[in-house]
């Protein structure tokens, strides 16, 4: 009983991780139709960003209130990372998909070899409150808070999503956009103005999982992003492009699922099933979970 | 994206003789005694510029082999490490764990190149678009998954498996026979261009070009676009498990990081960096990267990068940040590809009208 409560919990936080990346991807393609490869790029600036700060920002610290610093200016990096790759190279290539999807593959690539040439290749300790390595006893396992921290992270995040989805007009725009977006232009809506906003807050999203996740891990490498990224299309293609819940959802089964089978089967199982589970979601439901075309 | 066929419009016979004279100028290099310290590692036929060449080519074989999904059909597949890990694991399981001659290692691991692509392009192709790159990459990243568990010993895991060399022929193994590995990664390369422009202009050929233009006018039109599409698969497939042999005989080991995703990244980069749909600027892409990414390290250790203020020397000394770089100016700048720069006059509209007024 105790595994399994400590299993579920790890699954569930890496589950948050990957919504945190998926929401951002999502809507990104959900709107734009662009699938977004330098979204690892944006975790990893979010996570050098707060380590960076860390150590070098007054009033940052790796304990308390400094933590909460340092983690506001990594997701600040990520959101200001986002904008500009969208405003500097994806607008100019507007409505030119596969171009776009190049050059955010390109710009993955480069910013990962970056990262590489200033940081080095090796894992950075990254600072992380002390209370984040201790643990929770429930129901008879000891659980570390960090998958607490990520949970209750992926949660806020989803909340915050869903209503300004639901109750701002940039919400109803980009909601609009995501189902018909030449009917919304038609109806006079510049919809390209959201499209910043939308990288901006993908890009803060996936910097957020770059902190956490590096508190998660204890370290951060410039490749961290990339491995991640793998997992995250595969939430954001089964629960459906451009669906924030369909990506909630999808994430905390893959995470989960990852987890138990690693478990139970044999170490590699879990990711395998997962991505037996894409291919298996693809193939009867093409449009994902949520029910949208792919 | 799509850049002409013909390296001269203007004169058919330049076009139809390039290759040829290309071909023989490679094949005469191991004879070359001249000393290019500047832009190769020694000697044009010393063992390190045969091996960086002979690398060179293989990528040049295996970019063109994605072409025939990407350029030629217009299918973006993320899966194609998966095949070219075939090619390379196949031969080397065969050998180190089966105990097979390499004939039939070689034998056993094409015939898993023509099923494997079968079987999963006639699941992939089930879906179209993003969904198609998706599926490709989940069975890709199955592969790479299982290569990197290492199950029961037999891939090696992170470690890669080193190529048996006892049961290779000894003209393929050893430093100072790096021209003859370079040889065998011509004559891929050759096949490779000679299937492509063999299909090319055949009616299958036809029908990718007209599926990447136009799939719902392909389908009204009654031909089955499922069918053509698993043929590029296949033979692009196969073309690159065929990659896969040659790169483990040349490189000497199955490495993991053929299997993974980046991998196939690479392979987009190179061929859009070419040109995509052309033979020549495939090629020239997986030539071209190939080399700088190797050559750019080197370049980074030299005094003059070195001697630079820290703000130029970091980025410099990374060579993918450069490729990276690259790559996406030549997105915006050059759609086409190095391919679309070399033929941009040709196919100025201006140009195109010309040719047309002389063809009525």
């Amino acid at each position: 009983m105790s595994t399994l409560v400590l299993l579920l919990a790890t699954g569930l936080g890496l589950g948050a991780l990957y919504f945190l990346v998926a929401s951002g991807l999502s809507l990104i393609y959900g709107l734009m139709g662009v699938l977004n490869f330098a979204h690892g790029a944006f975790l990893t600036a979010g996570a050098y960003g707060a380590w960076w700060a860390a150590e070098n920002l007054p009033g940052a610290g790796d304990d308390g209130f400094g933590f909460v610093v340092a983690a506001t200016f990594g997701v600040a990096v990520g959101a200001v990372f986002g904008a500009v790759v969208e405003l500097v190279l994806i607008r100019p290539l507007y409505r030119r998909h596969i171009e776009q999807v190049l050059v955010t593959v390109g710009l993955s690539l480069a910013a990962v070899a970056l990262a590489q040439g200033i940081f080095g290749a090796d894992p950075r300790p990254f600072p992380r409150p002390g209370w984040t390595s201790g643990t929770v006893s429930l129901l008879g396992a000891s659980v570390p808070t960090d998958r607490f921290l990520l949970m209750a992270a992926a949660v806020v995040v989803l909340l915050a999503l869903l209503a300004l989805l639901r109750f701002t007009r940039v919400g109803l725009v980009i909601r609009a956009g995501v189902e018909n977006r030449s009917m919304v232009e038609a109806l006079g809506i510049d919809v390209r103005r959201t499209f910043t906003l939308v990288f901006a807050l993908g890009g803060a999203a996936a910097a957020l999982a770059g902190v956490l996740g590096s508190v998660y891990l204890g370290s951060v490498t410039p490749g961290q992003g990339t491995s991640l990224l793998i997992f995250a299309f595969i939430v954001v293609v089964i629960g459906g492009l451009g669906s924030i819940t369909g990506s909630a959802i999808a994430a905390v089964v893959v995470g989960v699922t990852q987890q138990l089978a690693n478990y139970y089967a044999a170490s590699g199982v879990g990711d395998f099933s997962v991505v037996l589970l894409l291919a298996l979601v693809l193939l009867t439901r093409p449009q994902g979970l949520s029910g949208r075309p792919a | 994206m799509r850049a002409p066929e013909r390296v001269a419009g203007v004169l058919p016979w330049v076009g139809r003789l390039a290759p040829v004279a290309v071909l023989v100028v490679l094949l005469v290099l191991p004879y070359v005694q001249l000393d290019v310290s500047w832009v190769l590692p020694d000697r044009v036929n010393g063992p390190g510029s045969m091996q960086l060449l002979a690398l060179c080519l293989v990528f040049g074989g295996i970019a063109l082999s994605y072409d025939v999904l990407f350029g030629r059909t217009g299918l973006l597949s993320f899966g194609h490490a998966l095949f070219v890990a075939a090619g390379s694991y196949g031969t080397a399981l065969g050998l180190a764990r089966l105990d097979l001659s390499l004939w039939l290692a070689v034998l056993l691991t094409l015939a898993a190149g023509v099923v494997l692509p079968l079987v999963v392009g006639a699941v992939a192709l089930r879906v179209s678009g993003i969904a198609f790159a998706m599926v490709t990459l989940a069975f890709a990243q199955a592969a790479s998954i299982l290569v990197l568990r290492n199950p029961g010993g037999l891939t090696g895991g992170e470690e890669g498996l080193p190529l048996l060399r006892d049961a290779v022929p000894d003209l393929l193994t050893g430093v100072v026979n790096a021209p003859y590995r370079y040889w065998l990664a011509l004559a891929y390369l050759v096949g490779c261009w000679a299937v492509v422009v063999w299909l090319g202009r055949s009616r299958a050929g036809h029908a990718w070009a007209a599926i990447r233009e136009n799939p719902e006018r392909v389908a009204v039109l009654g031909i089955s676009t499922y069918r053509a599409k698993l043929l590029a698969v296949v033979v692009g497939c196969f073309l690159g498990t065929l990659g896969g042999i040659a790169h483990l005989l040349v490189v000497g080991g199955a490495s993991p990081s053929i299997t993974s995703a980046e991998f196939t990244l690479t392979l987009l980069v190179m061929v859009v960096l070419g040109g995509a749909g052309s033979r020549w600027g495939a090629v020239l892409g997986g030539v071209l990267y190939t080399y700088l990414d190797n050559r750019l390290l080197e370049l980074a250790s030299s005094e003059g990068v070195q001697s630079l203020p820290a703000v130029l020397r970091v980025p410099a000394s990374e060579p993918l940040f450069v490729l990276g770089s690259l790559f996406v100016l030549v997105v915006f700048f050059a759609p086409g590809g190095l391919a679309g720069v070399v033929h941009g006059r040709a196919r100025s509209p201006r140009s195109l009208a010309r040719r047309r007024k002389r063809a009525a």
